[in-house]
């Protein structure tokens, strides 16, 4: 118990930071795959084959890539080749890089998170959109995606928190985050060995549970009554 | 129905435990037959502990391949296993392996979970840079200066200590940052200068790197072990042994060839781990 309290002393400071960095690739990736996720869903639904043949492409090459080689292909090939400066802070740039990663694969997921929620919309909706006269834009903005998203709760909860767990491979990015200081920790206080994977797990299920509690109770509540 | 299901679980539990008593039975056959030896290594370490196609070569290998033949193990009763840097107190203390030799530094925190002989090597943190740059002589002419190494390792930490606001890309393995060393994106790799040599040595990066020769800290590789091991005091006289009789120098000049390296003076190790 000392020991373990000892390295609460020794490295607290750092496991904080380091976490809020995960926290915080979340947030900004999180905000992009949803930007880009919703853009490439209404490309895949949209009537004009080459925007469909694109979404479809673009979500099964990036949902079939590894994470861990879109973000190396980032520091090995972005920074390393072309040598990338999207930032002068030599430590930011890898973060704005480690960003681009997580959106760029999550976007796939968050898209088809949201077909699924198109999906749940019956078909007599877009019918009657356009029986209406409304055009194919008007029509999902309007009609097909406010419902599609509220019937996409829960898979895009499920987006998120992969996401959540995936700012641990932003460490093949080289971003300071918390498995990169797991791995520091248990290089120098062997002594402590399972406990310091045990906290930091501990950690991430108290940031994931409560999403989770709060997407069922968000899904339950958004439901589109039929 | 409900008979059938209970049926299922009788049979999954037979199996399970023919399954455990397998286990056990080849783990028995070899604590008792005692006629092999388990040592970790790195497998991924060239000029280390490296495993290509199926034999084992680097510097720790051949100190390892020493001291289990003074031990009474020929080289065909050595299993090599891999042991990551974070798995070898564990890897020792559930007894998957009885000797470590895998770029093991000597600490106090890990003294409370492990045992260690030797040392057989003191390393100490060096910077390899590409073979025409002259810019880099040591610790003190990194200001401004892009350097990568691994994350978590005692190098990242010290770099990122002594050398307040350094520019550090830290990846997952050496090798990666061999890559933007060579298209000049980063300007310096820093680790332990005979992990450096060793990766300058492989036959792909001849002739394109060198180690700068102006370490910076002390890493005494020592021999890890059980805290319940026998063997302490006869590795130490094997390190020795090896040492004395020039073996020790050969395998060393043989796994750094080519890079110019030079082992700091306070090689060959002169005191050694007492063991208790």
């Amino acid at each position: 118990m000392q020991g373990y309290l000892s390295l609460w002393d020794e490295y607290g400071a750092r496991i904080m930071e380091s976490f809020w960095a995960n926290l915080q690739l979340t947030f900004w990736a999180f905000i992009a795959c949803a930007i880009l996720g919703t853009i490439l869903a209404i490309m895949r639904i949209s009537p004009i084959p080459s925007l469909r043949a694109f979404g479809t492409a673009y979500v099964n090459i990036f949902r079939n890539t590894p994470l861990t080689i879109i973000m190396t292909f980032g520091v090995l090939v972005l920074f390393g080749v072309f040598q990338l400066q999207l930032s002068d802070d030599f430590n930011f740039n890898f973060f704005q890089i480690a960003i681009i990663g997580l959106t760029i694969y999550h976007a796939a997921f968050f898209c088809e998170a949201i077909r699924s929620g198109v999906n749940t919309v019956p078909l007599g909706q877009a019918e009657a959109a356009r029986a209406i006269g409304l055009g194919f834009l008007p029509a999902a903005r309007l009609v097909i995606l406010p419902q599609a998203f509220r019937g996409a709760i829960v898979p895009m909860g499920n987006v998120l928190i992969a996401l959540i767990k995936n700012t641990t491979v932003a460490l093949a990015g080289s971003v300071a985050e918390i498995s990169g200081l797991m791995k520091t920790m248990i290089e120098y206080r062997a002594d402590q060995g399972i406990l310091i994977f045990l906290t930091i797990a501990l950690m991430f299920v108290v940031i994931v549970v409560p999403i989770g509690i709060l997407v069922t109770w968000l899904s339950k509540k958004l439901a589109v009554a039929r | 129905m409900r008979k059938n299901r209970f049926g299922a679980i009788a049979a999954m539990a037979a199996v399970a435990a023919l399954t455990l008593t397998a286990c056990g039975g080849s783990d028995n056959a070899g604590d008792e037959g005692g006629d092999k030896v388990r040592i970790g290594i790195k497998f991924d370490q060239p000029g280390l502990g490296f495993q290509d196609g199926s034999s084992y070569t680097g510097f720790d290998v051949d100190v390892a391949k020493y001291v289990a033949n003074e031990l009474g193990y020929s080289e065909d009763k050595i299993e090599f296993v891999s042991a990551p840097s974070a798995n070898r107190e564990t890897l020792l203390e559930t007894n998957q392996v009885d000797m470590i030799f895998a770029t093991y530094t000597i600490n106090d925190k890990r003294k409370e979970r492990v045992a260690f002989a030797g040392p057989y090597f003191i390393a100490g943190q060096d910077l390899l840079v590409r073979a025409d740059d002259s810019s880099i002589t040591g610790k003190d002419s990194l200001n401004g200066k892009k350097l990568c190494s691994v994350t978590g390792s005692t190098s990242a930490e010290n770099v990122k200590k002594d050398v307040p606001g350094v520019s550090l890309v830290e990846q997952q393995g050496y090798a990666d940052c061999l890559g933007l060393l060579e298209t000049g994106s980063i300007d310096a790799i820093t680790t332990d200068d005979i992990i450096l040599a060793g990766l300058a040595a492989t036959s792909a990066n001849k002739g394109k790197f060198k180690v700068v020769g102006n370490p910076f800290s002390e890493e005494p590789y020592g021999v890890g072990l059980n805290k319940t091991n026998d063997k302490c005091e006869s590795i130490n006289t094997a390190i020795k042994k090896m040492i004395d009789s020039g073996e020790w120098q050969k395998a060393l000049d043989k796994n750094t060839e080519g890079t110019g390296y030079k082992a700091s003076d306070l090689n060959p190790p002169t005191k050694f781990e007492a063991c208790s």
